[in-house]
């Protein structure tokens, strides 16, 4: 019996309820319309999903996310390998890079809204310009750490530009490429609601703000809910096996 | 193809931070006949290992010239370096395979000459350290060199197995001869595989005196011959024992 408590998926069930049981207590304790109970929020999640708001909402968010997460990480892995090669380039943009990375995102946003207007572009745009520098940062490191003794093994056996990047760089850029997908997704997650809530007309952070107008709690927790549950999907069923597929080699 | 001549007059590290210069390699003047096995022996950092670059490209900062009669191109190397430098996230399959054109039935054939037949999906990281060392030579000898460099590739074996990998080494060869650039410290290892000596002094690095082994082949796993010629070098070329 003992043994079947400290299972690390009975242990994960257990901690769950109880996190769920504090909760309930707590609502019906303070009985307060800022704090519902966790049945009314899921009967609310259940609503919204019915009704085809969330997911509607959801999906442009993702969409965004999406986009943006692309165009940020090929841009940063591109710019990184360079800088991280080149010396003297990374010399001359060093500086460019730690303003960058500096910039309250806010100001980013803003900005982007005021040049762009409040189109779709300029929403991109600014969660590109929040994410780059920490892509490039991640990935020049790690180009930095590379190998010379595999890369002049490559050089002596006079492998391609193209099998050198394949089989001998990118391998080694991977965990760092892994530690940039993973940080860069939870910085877009926040700043891509802020994105919306200030300049869009759909999305999760737009709804946000509108339920924050309405002082609709349940109805924040429960957009919360589907958010969170949403990027550790994404963690379990795409992160994690392509990691667990990138580490057979090891012992 | 048939004949490699190298003349390095001059190779040198500078250093800008410290205005420092040092001379490495100064007149080496070697020639290596076809099919041969060439010992290059010396004292460790006498630059050896700067001379192996050279020649597989690798180093391109230096004076001279490294050239072959019957070809104007540089020779296909095969190197075999001091760590087996294999890619750890692909089987030795794949690292052998990456670095040569050879058809997989060449490679099966290496495979199973140097004992690793059975070992051909696994990863570095799973093999011994002597394993990972005999499959960075099936690797240099898969594509098919010119010549073949290797960079005490024996270094931190057990005996036995040092003797066994030597020994494979020789079998390869036979099959399929080239020449081999073979940088040793340990004399004994040198009097067992190469057709002639090369000893070498450092700071900076140039040769001392070649010695052709007189040892036939088939003989040489007679201990006592090996140890009779090495103390007979001594009596010839008394200036090596400084070497060693």
């Amino acid at each position: 019996m003992k043994g079947f408590i400290f299972r690390p998926a009975v242990l994960t069930t257990l901690s769950s309820l109880f996190f769920l049981a504090v909760w309930h207590i707590l609502a019906t304790y303070l009985n307060s319309l800022t704090l519902p109970s966790p049945a009314t929020v899921f009967l609310v999640l259940i609503e919204e999903v019915q009704s085809g708001q969330l997911p509607h909402h959801l999906s442009k968010t993702l969409t965004r996310l999406s986009i943006s997460f692309s165009i940020s990480m090929i841009l940063g892995c591109a710019i990184g390998i360079l800088l991280g090669c080149h010396q003297k380039l990374n010399a001359f943009f060093d500086n460019w890079l730690i303003i960058f990375l500096n910039i309250p995102a806010l100001v980013t946003i803003i900005l982007c809204y005021v040049w762009f207007g409040l189109v779709e572009t300029a929403a991109i745009l600014a969660v590109v310009i929040n994410k780059l520098p920490n892509v490039i940062v991640t990935i020049r490191e790690g180009t930095r750490s590379l190998d010379t003794e595999l890369l002049e093994m490559a050089k002596c056996y006079r492998f391609s530009k193209s099998k050198t990047l394949r089989h001998v760089i990118w391998p080694q850029l991977h965990p760092f490429v892994m530690a940039a997908t993973r940080s860069g997704l939870a910085l877009i997650w926040k700043i891509i609601l802020v994105v919306e809530m200030l300049g869009r007309s759909d999305g999760m952070g737009y709804q946000l703000h509108l339920f924050f107008q309405l002082f609709d709690v349940a109805s924040i927790l429960a957009y919360t809910i589907a958010f969170v549950t949403l990027i550790q999907g994404i963690e379990f069923f795409i992160l994690k096996p392509i990691d667990n597929r990138a580490q057979r080699w090891r012992k | 193809m048939s004949h490699l001549s190298i003349n390095i007059t001059d190779k040198s590290y500078t250093n800008p931070s410290k205005n420092e210069h040092k001379q490495v390699i100064k007149n080496l003047q070697l020639n290596l006949n076809k099919h041969e096995f060439v010992c290059l022996v010396g004292p460790s950092g006498c630059g050896k290992t700067t001379l192996l670059n050279i020649l597989a490209g690798l180093d391109s900062d230096f004076l001279g010239s490294i050239s072959q009669t019957d070809s104007l191109t540089s020779p296909k190397v095969g190197y075999v370096f001091q760590n087996p430098r294999l890619l750890p996230w692909r089987t030795v399959q794949e690292n052998i395979e990456l670095a040569s054109e050879a058809k997989i039935e060449a490679i099966e054939f290496l495979l199973k000459i140097m004992g690793l037949e059975k070992e051909k999906q696994s990863f570095p990281a799973h093999l011994s350290l002597g394993m990972n060392r005999r499959v960075a030579i099936i690797r240099a000898f898969a594509t098919d060199p010119d010549l073949l460099l290797m960079d005490e590739p024996f270094v931190s074996l057990d005996p036995p197995t040092a003797r066994l990998a030597q020994q494979l080494l020789i079998n390869l060869w036979s099959e399929r001869p080239h020449k081999i650039l073979f940088v040793t410290h340990d004399l004994r290892e040198a009097i067992t595989l190469a057709d002639r000596l090369v000893f070498l002094h450092s700071n900076p690095m140039s040769v001392i005196t070649e010695v052709p082994i007189s040892i036939p082949r088939q003989e040489r796993k007679q201990e006592t011959k090996i140890e009779k010629f090495k103390q007979q070098l001594f009596i010839d070329y008394p200036e090596i024992t400084t070497l060693l």
